[in-house]
């Protein structure tokens, strides 16, 4: 039972952190219709930075993480800028085939010897790790750190998103580009907010992940992204407590895999509950189901 | 036997009932006016018996046989065919392709066939394209075959969407609005146009409609609605002095102006 | 049978490329190395026309084709690993089950999943790849002759050029009749609008089926061809990075395309190899960051791809004669 208790506590450690990734994916879904490919990678980078500011270059963690959400923000608003805009008004599918393009680029990029290089590395603790024992169970301080700074930035989204008039823009946006247009909204300027809000929470992700799960790589970002998105599809794309939701759906899956059946199927099992779920609500767990207007 | 029997047919989308109770009978070769406001609930008529929405309750009969429940491919191979008030072509297709697609059910060469481009392929072929061409002529759209059907004008673009819908070979035909957008020397046409198709393909014909002149020279039965429900029926002449249709349309012009 | 002039020009295309190979294969340009990649874009080619007949034909959006290249991979090449013994007919019987397995598994999962729209298909048919993937690396636990994640070898290589060429010929002219009938204009109608296509009388539910199972059976036959000329199978050939391959071939190809999918599908595969010679062993690290590049920039230089909805004539069947009336013609489908 305290195993099974220590799992279910393991997976939400993990949901949390897909749940970072994925509010990227179902923000920028929202705004432009666009599976952002690239996200994952945006994690990676930022994991790398989080890593060199604190193991590295010696920056104390909190500006460590400020800097690789400052850069990633910056690098999220470029992609946008270069590679997704262009192709705004193009088929949906150019744009797919950009974001794969870039996803591409980060990955071979930072592989560079002179980037991050292709290697492992090693992600030294930023602290020790303390461990609680509360009514039997193993807590960590990793864990405690993950949850409180999870539910910090989910309440400074939802301030965000409903109480100011970036959020309201965002959410005009998501409706209807010209209508937002028409009401004064600068969708162009907000489309960009949302990317570099986006790609800083994925940033955010990216460094608790090499904190909890010590090591780094720079094809690291494909697997998480891909969970990640399938999370935002799970809860319903472009609905943010859906991308909450099927996040911590889907690290409860993995984990409670890993642990009784088999890690090896860990991935099978998360995609295909997906594809359940899509079968009998094919817009998601809290999607609204649309009729096609004739 | 009645063409089209709809009895007590109901829609709701949540809480809103957009067809209330709707009751109508089609006789052949009529050509009847389904008129009323917006948002009456006219269009979701033409989705309820062309099969794209599921009735809430109610019968539809086409030729004494239950529709109701059928899919719309299945309605639409029975012989009801309809036109879209947003133009739905296959708008990267060329304009004898729009046509030549919808032979599909009635083509007469299997897979293999095709595959293997048989004589019976190319003899099936050739009299699928003539038949298409055939109607392409009759609606005057033959010269613009080999065009993309996004390319052609919009009046071209309705009257291609009426050719398809005769491509099906249909015995009622359901058209929405088919003179939106189209200035008075064009309805003019449309409306002749409409009397032609009825005549050389034997149709009985059902007709959502805004432009009162339209529907006043083509119909010789009105129906109107309002809030999803019949509010009159009668003769053009009987709906024009009908007081309570005057209501629904001048009430409604109050509330917007 | 009569052939029209545009087929002729196919098959006077084809020849003229074939001798060219076996000149430059006579007096040694054509090492093996580049037969090979040449071999290869081949094979791709008729993986990319099933994608092609998916997603550019019908509208059908899928993301892993890849899996259903590597289920005719493994299944023929196993078939063939295990029963055959270099003989030629149980070759091309083992690509048949290897194309019919892969279809059939496409039906299986296409009847529930066809039903989903766009980005939501492309994330099942997605999550499908890695299913498969998985099913792939852990295969050797049912049957030990997969090899599982360390790789599958010792199927007879037995594909060489002239076979994949003729296979390949004969696969473009098969899509071309395909496409150019009622069954490709059927699709190609569901692409264009599915409500009005149903509305119209069109069975979109089977004809979606029917071109997934098509295309998803020409990857198994590709696979099967694969197996059979590369002497080592291995899951991550067959991943999703795979199926961005055969995607991004038939959209940078033009969608509804054989013409753009065919000479991308070639492009494609000579580009990767292309760069590998030009960068040398100082740069081979940039091979990817290049390739991305490439990517990214002709996607936004030209959005609709190359040949979105055109073709070259040589792929046109024959043009139709009216009977009746004036001096007329008209094209087949060139939507």
């Amino acid at each position: 039972m305290e195993h099974f208790l220590e799992q279910v506590l393991n997976g939400f450690q993990l949901g949390l952190m897909y749940a970072l990734i994925a509010l990227g994916y179902t923000m920028v879904y929202g705004v432009v219709q666009l599976i952002n490919f690239a996200h994952g990678d945006v994690f990676m980078v930022g994991a790398f930075l989080g890593y060199f500011g604190f193991a590295v270059w010696g920056l104390p963690l909190p500006l460590a993480i400020l800097l690789a959400m400052a850069s990633c923000a910056l690098l999220g608003v470029i992609i946008e800028r270069i590679a997704y805009r262009p192709l705004r008004y193009a088929p949906k599918i150019a744009a797919l085939i950009s974001a794969i393009g870039v996803s591409l680029f980060l990955e071979y990029f930072s592989s560079l010897k002179f980037v991050f290089g292709p290697n492992y590395r090693v992600v030294p603790r930023p602290f020790p790790e303390i461990q609680w024992k509360i009514a039997g169970l193993t807590v960590t301080n990793i864990q405690v750190i993950v949850f409180v700074v999870v539910l910090i930035m989910l309440i400074l989204l939802q301030i965000l998103i409903y109480r100011t008039k970036t959020g309201m823009a965002m959410r005009t946006v998501a409706v209807d580009h010209n209508a937002a247009r028409l009401m004064g909204v600068n969708v162009d300027t907000t489309i960009s907010i949302t990317f570099a809000i986006g790609s800083a929470f994925a940033a955010l992700g990216g460094v608790l992940y090499a904190i909890a799960y010590p090591q780094i790589h720079p094809f690291m970002g494909i697997m998480p992204g891909l969970k990640a998105f399938t999370a935002a599809v799970l809860g319903g794309i472009g609905i943010i407590p859906g991308a909450v939701l099927g996040a911590l759906i889907m690290g409860q899956v993995e984990t409670l895999t890993s642990a009784y059946i088999s890690s090896q199927m860990r991935d099978a099992i998360a995609f295909a509950i997906l594809i359940l779920v899509l079968l009998f609500r094919p817009t998601g767990l809290l999607g609204r189901t649309e009729t096609e207007k004739v | 036997m009645p063409v089209l029997e709809i009895e007590n047919l109901s829609k709701a989308f949540g809480g809103l009932k957009a067809v209330n109770n709707f009751s109508l009978t089609l006789e052949e070769g009529e050509i009847v006016g389904l008129i009323g406001p917006n948002g009456a609930g006219k269009t979701t008529v033409f989705n309820l018996i062309t099969g794209l929405y599921k009735p809430t309750s109610g019968t539809i009969r086409f030729l004494g046989e239950e529709i109701s429940g059928l899919p719309p491919f299945k309605i639409s191979q029975r012989g009801i065919a309809r036109t879209f008030q947003n133009i739905r072509l296959f708008k990267g297709n060329t304009v004898l392709d729009n046509v030549r697609a919808v032979f599909h059910p009635r083509i007469k060469y299997n897979f293999f066939d095709a595959l293997l481009r048989t004589p019976r392929f190319t003899a099936e072929e050739l009299r699928v394209t003539q038949k298409a061409m055939e109607l392409l002529e009759a609606l005057n759209l033959d010269k613009r075959a080999n065009e993309k059907a996004a390319n052609l004008a919009y009046g071209d673009q309705r009257r291609l969407e009426i050719a398809r819908a005769l491509a099906t070979q249909p015995r009622l035909l359901l058209l929405d609005e088919p003179a939106a957008g189209m200035n008075p020397a064009e309805v003019r046409h449309m409306v002749q146009l409409i009397r032609f198709i009825k005549e050389k393909y034997k149709l009985t014909i059902l007709l959502i409609e805004h432009q009162m002149g339209m529907v006043m020279n083509l119909c010789e039965r009105l129906v109107v609605m309002d809030f999803g429900q019949i509010i009159a029926k009668g003769t053009p002449l009987e709906i024009r002095n009908n007081p309570v249709v005057l209501e629904a349309y001048l009430g409604k012009g109050a509330t917007v102006a | 049978m009569k052939l029209s002039r545009n087929t002729l020009f196919f098959f006077l295309g084809s020849a003229i490329f074939y001798a060219l190979v076996k000149i430059m294969q006579f007096n040694g340009i054509l090492t093996p190395y580049w037969q090979l990649v040449l071999d290869q874009a081949l094979i791709i080619v008729i993986g990319a026309l099933g994608l092609s007949i998916i997603y550019g034909f019908t509208g059908q959006f899928s993301l892993g084709h890849a899996a259903f290249y590597g289920i005719g991979a493994y299944t023929a090449g196993a078939l063939d690993k295990v029963y055959g013994n270099g003989n030629m007919l149980f070759f091309f019987l083992s690509l048949l089950i290897g194309a019919l397995v892969a279809g059939l598994v496409a039906f299986i999962i296409g009847l529930p999943i066809l039903r989903l729209r766009s980005d939501y298909l492309g994330i099942a048919t997605l999550g499908f790849g890695i299913i498969v993937r998985v099913g792939m690396e852990n295969g050797n636990k049912l049957f030990p002759v997969l090899g599982g994640a360390t790789g599958m070898s010792g199927t007879p290589q037995l594909a060489q050029f002239d076979l994949i060429f003729i296979l390949a010929l004969i696969i473009i002219l098969l899509v071309r009749n395909f496409i150019f009938s009622t069954y490709g204009r059927a699709c190609i109608s569901i692409r264009e609008d599915e409500i009005a296509a149903d509305v119209m009388g069109i069975d979109t539910t089977r004809y979606k089926i029917l071109a997934f199972v098509l295309g998803c059976a020409l990857a198994g036959l590709a696979g099967g061809i694969y197996a059979h000329r590369y002497p080592f199978l291995h899951p991550a050939s067959f991943d999703f990075l795979k199926s961005f391959d055969f995607l991004l071939i038939v959209v940078l190809g033009g969608l509804g395309s054989m013409t753009g999918t065919i000479i991308t599908a070639i492009g494609w595969v000579f580009l990767l190899e292309v760069l590998r010679v030009v960068l040398g062993q100082d740069f081979i690290d940039w091979r990817g960051v290049i390739y991305a590049l490439i990517l990214v920039v002709s996607i936004i230089v030209r959005p609709q791809g190359l040949f979105s909805g055109k073709e070259f004539r040589l792929l046109v069947p024959e043009q139709l004669k009216m009977a009746t009336g004036k001096e007329r013609t008209y094209a087949g489908s060139g939507n």
